[in-house]
């Protein structure tokens, strides 16, 4: 865990730092555009100031060390504490993954078994139809859709997660309703697809299982029809179930940076986007190491809870 | 305790009458099962004999009325009457209510035939017993457990205190099946219905879970009805016996009757070739006496090591094989026979070259394959060919029968064109198929049939050793013997020489000149098959010889059966 996660933070500052130049070769080019001219030697005085005139490994040592203080640094473009730019973000977006995770769950779970047991019935092809259109429709484009729906047939303010009285309003029991009000529209988005799939892994998962001859011992005792499929191959069949939390995360968060501005979500993809094009790079490395950290931590989550589920993981 | 109903033959406990199973396909109604009838009697049991597709499975699950969808009942009765009180009609009872639930497994237990997977592998042995006891008795939860201790106790299992928390995979294949049975017999059913029960064991853990279901037979006073294709374990534990052939039930009666005097040409021809496999095979060709040795295995060892965490150190060593050595002669057959795990598929791995052997001498026909290196174990493997076990899954379902059989040749660069397909078709007339066969998949072929694909496709480079490596344990018995003499037709053609692996000492004595016993990854015994059998000398190839069935229901109970234990 501790390895991994200094292997993390050394990848992801050789990844912010990968594109040619840095900052200020940037904030050069953009003063340029408004004809302003910024001599050599101012240009040297603010390199120093941002330290970034030091050798690559003394500004690493310097930025893991700050970190472990838990200090972020500057952003250069905010001219704000990154801790400050990231957290709100951050909240928001697990926030979000959560509910979404949870959503893709909810309907998932009950789909897939329904489809599985009732193989090749009416239920089980519109189900399989569904999740076809799910897994094929691109997550912005459903989004516009929705939107439009939301819009024009039920007046709602879609967009955003808050209404606009509350988007700089201290946090209180209104501003959560507001934001559970603006919560389901993203999360419709961004789990479609996540269900779709996870409907067609529950089916095939369960399918296996279903003529398991374990199942036919436990029919054999007398057990209903209902608790056996529920206790047995369900049971069996519900590892992947587990897995999605380790890649839940991710997933939101590189994969929905264009639903994300689509909605314009205050999450934490189009912040890192535009943290990366201005080469903000302290902001931008706390972002790749905060959402790499929790993929480890989503894994390590998913990984201890199937040893908790299936005792064959725990005897090996 | 009840000697009347006991032995009340006139009053079955369970009647099936011109029972009747279609499957209903795309094509209309295909019947697997056409008017079966027979009768269980209390304190009796009852084999179903018959080959693979026999409809013997799909019988003992309409009696639950759990017949496998697209099945369906279309035809028939099925008559339960336990106390001798009133009939139920199993048949005519909702398969998914609730009175024909409270006949499954409290009234009627079943067992099934894979211990390995037919309990569920993420719920411990007492919640699933614990589940069976609750659906049927009302008891508390720590009652159902007193009870399934005890019913772990009554099968045998050692310390059923613990044993009750453990998970099946943690347990052995036998007593798997121990807490199967534990489990059926739980809440004491009047009729215990098992399906192949011992046909995924060791013979010595067979006789033992035979000789189990026997005795508790006596102390609950039930009807059993056994399926099995083996007639030798009939004649250990039949009272009556039904015959299946095809859904059709083509002869029953008292075992002593069917094994004696049998009247349909399909009982006489099970019978026959049970009673073939008991001595050598007549047309056996045994090499000369001057024969040089083709392979010397001399003092082979391996090891699988079991590595344990992030510097990978060995934590466990398993001496798989453990100082192995033998002779083969020229055109001979040498039978390697021994429990799973005794390590036997394992050195016929080596010989090939599968697994690298830690250290020992592997001489074939003077060349040393334990140092060979990748170009001269090339040219060996095309000498040296293996048979597996399985014809279903050592071909592969997406080539041509030409393909699988061509394969060999081609990687050789031994033959192509029209040349190459003529070898293909003359390889299957060897083993017995019709060249016209060659552009089908293996889906369409039997057991059998799938098997001499397997053999023609072993003896394509026309090698001069084969590894069998239980080449006839997936096959019913009738098949079985013809496979063996295929491979014996070969041997004489082609002057192959064999090792055979089994676990089936009826087997090895048809096909084998000479036989190594192995236990515990070393040869305990080696020397001539009928020397071996008549007279063995080390006392675990007694004790294997001691629990083989013998196919005479006159002969049962004259024999001593016992488990070896070796000395720690």
């Amino acid at each position: 865990m501790i390895p991994f996660m200094f292997a993390i933070s050394v990848v992801a500052f050789l990844l912010i730092q990968a594109p040619p130049g840095d900052y200020l070769t940037t904030y050069i080019a953009k003063l340029g555009e408004s004809d302003e001219i910024l001599d050599q030697a101012s240009i040297d005085n603010l390199r120093a100031r941002f330290g970034l005139d030091q050798p690559l490994y003394v500004q690493y040592f310097k930025w893991v060390g700050n970190i472990l203080q838990g200090d972020f640094g500057m952003s250069f473009e905010w001219r704000q504490p990154v801790s400050d730019l990231v957290w709100e973000r951050m909240g928001l977006t697990m926030c979000l993954s959560f509910a979404t995770l949870l959503f893709t769950w909810a309907v998932a779970f009950p789909i897939g078994v329904y489809s599985a047991v009732r193989k090749y019935s009416i239920g089980d092809y519109i189900a399989t139809t569904i999740g076809f259109i799910g897994l094929a429709t691109p997550n912005f484009l459903l989004a516009l859709i929705l939107m439009y729906i939301g819009v024009v047939h039920f007046g709602s303010d879609v967009g955003g997660l808050f209404s606009s009285e509350y988007k700089n309003a201290p946090w209180s029991w209104g501003k959560v309703w507001d934001l559970m009000k603006h919560l389901w529209l993203p999360v419709i988005v961004l789990g479609t697809s996540a269900t779709a799939s996870l409907i067609r892994i529950m089916r095939a998962n369960l399918l296996d299982e279903l003529n398991k001859p374990y199942v036919d011992t436990a029919r054999a005792k007398g057990l209903s029809e209902f608790w056996l499929i529920m206790k047995y191959p369900v049971r069996v069949a519900l590892n992947p179930f587990i897995s999605t939390i380790g890649w839940v995360l991710p997933n939101l968060v590189s994969g929905a940076v264009v639903t994300a501005i689509v909605l314009s979500l205050p999450t934490a993809g189009p912040l890192m986007l535009q943290a990366l094009l201005s080469q903000d790079m302290y902001l931008a490395g706390a972002f790749v190491l905060l959402l790499s950290s929790l993929t480890v931590i989503g894994m390590l989550i998913s990984d201890i809870l199937l040893v908790l589920l299936d005792p064959r993981v725990r005897y090996e | 305790m009840m000697p009347q109903t006991l032995m009340d033959t006139d009053n079955p406990i369970l009647r099936v009458q011109n029972l009747n199973i279609g499957f209903n396909m795309r094509q209309g109604m295909f019947d697997v099962l056409h008017g079966v009838s027979f009768d269980l009697h209390r304190g009796k049991t009852t084999c179903i004999v018959g080959e693979s597709g026999s409809g013997k499975s799909v019988t003992a699950r309409a009696i639950l009325n759990m017949v496998p969808r697209p099945g369906v009942i279309n035809g028939g009765r099925i008559t339960f009457n336990p106390d001798g009180t009133g009939e139920t009609d199993l048949t005519a009872l909702d398969p998914r209510g609730k009175a024909i639930r409270d006949i499954r497994g409290g009234r009627i237990g079943m067992i099934f035939q894979e211990p390995m997977s037919s309990l569920s592998p993420v719920h411990t042995i007492g919640n699933q017993i614990v589940e069976a006891i609750r659906l049927h008795q009302d008891v508390d939860k720590a009652e159902a457990r007193q009870m399934a201790v005890e019913a772990l106790k009554q099968v045998e299992i050692p310390n059923p205190d613990k044993a009750v928390d453990r998970y099946s995979f943690e347990f052995s294949g036998g007593m798997r099946q121990r807490a199967m049975i534990a489990m059926a017999l739980a809440c004491r059913p009047d009729v215990l219905i098992a399906d192949e029960p011992t046909t995924a064991l060791d013979v010595t853990t067979q006789a033992e879970i035979i000789d189990l279901m026997k005795s508790l037979q006596t102390e609950l006073g039930m009807a059993i009805m056994f399926i099995t294709h083996d007639m030798g374990v009939v004649a250990e534990i039949a009272d009556e016996v039904v015959v299946m052939e095809k859904g059709h039930v083509v002869e029953k009666g008292d075992i002593h009757q069917i094994f004696d005097a049998p009247q349909h040409p399909y009982t006489q021809k099970l019978l026959g070739a049970v009673k073939r496999l008991e001595e050598p095979a007549e047309a056996k060709v045994r090499p000369t006496g001057d024969q040089g040795d083709i392979l010397r295995v001399e003092d082979l060892h391996l090891r699988f090591e079991k590595k344990e965490g992030f510097f990978q150190r060995v934590t466990d060593v398993t001496k798989a094989v453990d100082g192995v050595s033998f002779t083969l002669k020229r055109g001979e057959a040498l039978g390697i026979v021994g429990e799973s795990g005794s390590g036997k598929t394992t050195v016929g791995r080596c010989i090939a070259r599968v697994y690298d052997p830690n250290s020992g001498v592997i001489d074939y026909a003077g060349q040393d394959l334990m140092a060979a290196g990748d170009a001269q174990l090339r040219e060996s493997r095309k000498q040296i060919r293996m048979i597996f076990q399985d014809p279903f899954a050592s071909l592969n379902p997406r080539m041509t029968v030409k393909q699988i059989i061509a394969e060999p040749l081609i990687v050789n660069g031994i033959a192509s064109g029209q040349e190459l397909e003529d070898r293909v078709a003359k390889l299957l007339t060897e083993v017995g198929l019709d060249p016209s066969m060659m552009e089908r998949y293996p889906h369409a072929f039997s057991g059998g049939q799938r098997q001499r694909i397997v053999v023609a496709r072993a003896i394509a480079l026309e090698p001069k050793l084969v590894i069998a490596d239980e080449p006839t344990s997936a096959l019913d018995v009738s098949i079985r013997t013809q496979v063996l003499d295929l491979l014996l037709k070969l041997q004489a053609e082609m002057g192959l020489s064999f090792i055979f692996i089994s676990h089936d000492m009826a087997v090895i004595r048809y096909f084998c000149d000479r036989v190594a016993v192995m236990y515990q990854g070393r040869i305990v015994e080696i020397g001539e098959t009928e020397q071996i059998i008549t007279d063995p000398q080390h006392p675990y190839t007694k004790a294997l010889l001691s629990s083989v069935p013998i196919p005479d229901p006159s002969l049962r109970g004259t024999r001593q059966r016992h488990r070896y234990q070796a000395d720690a």
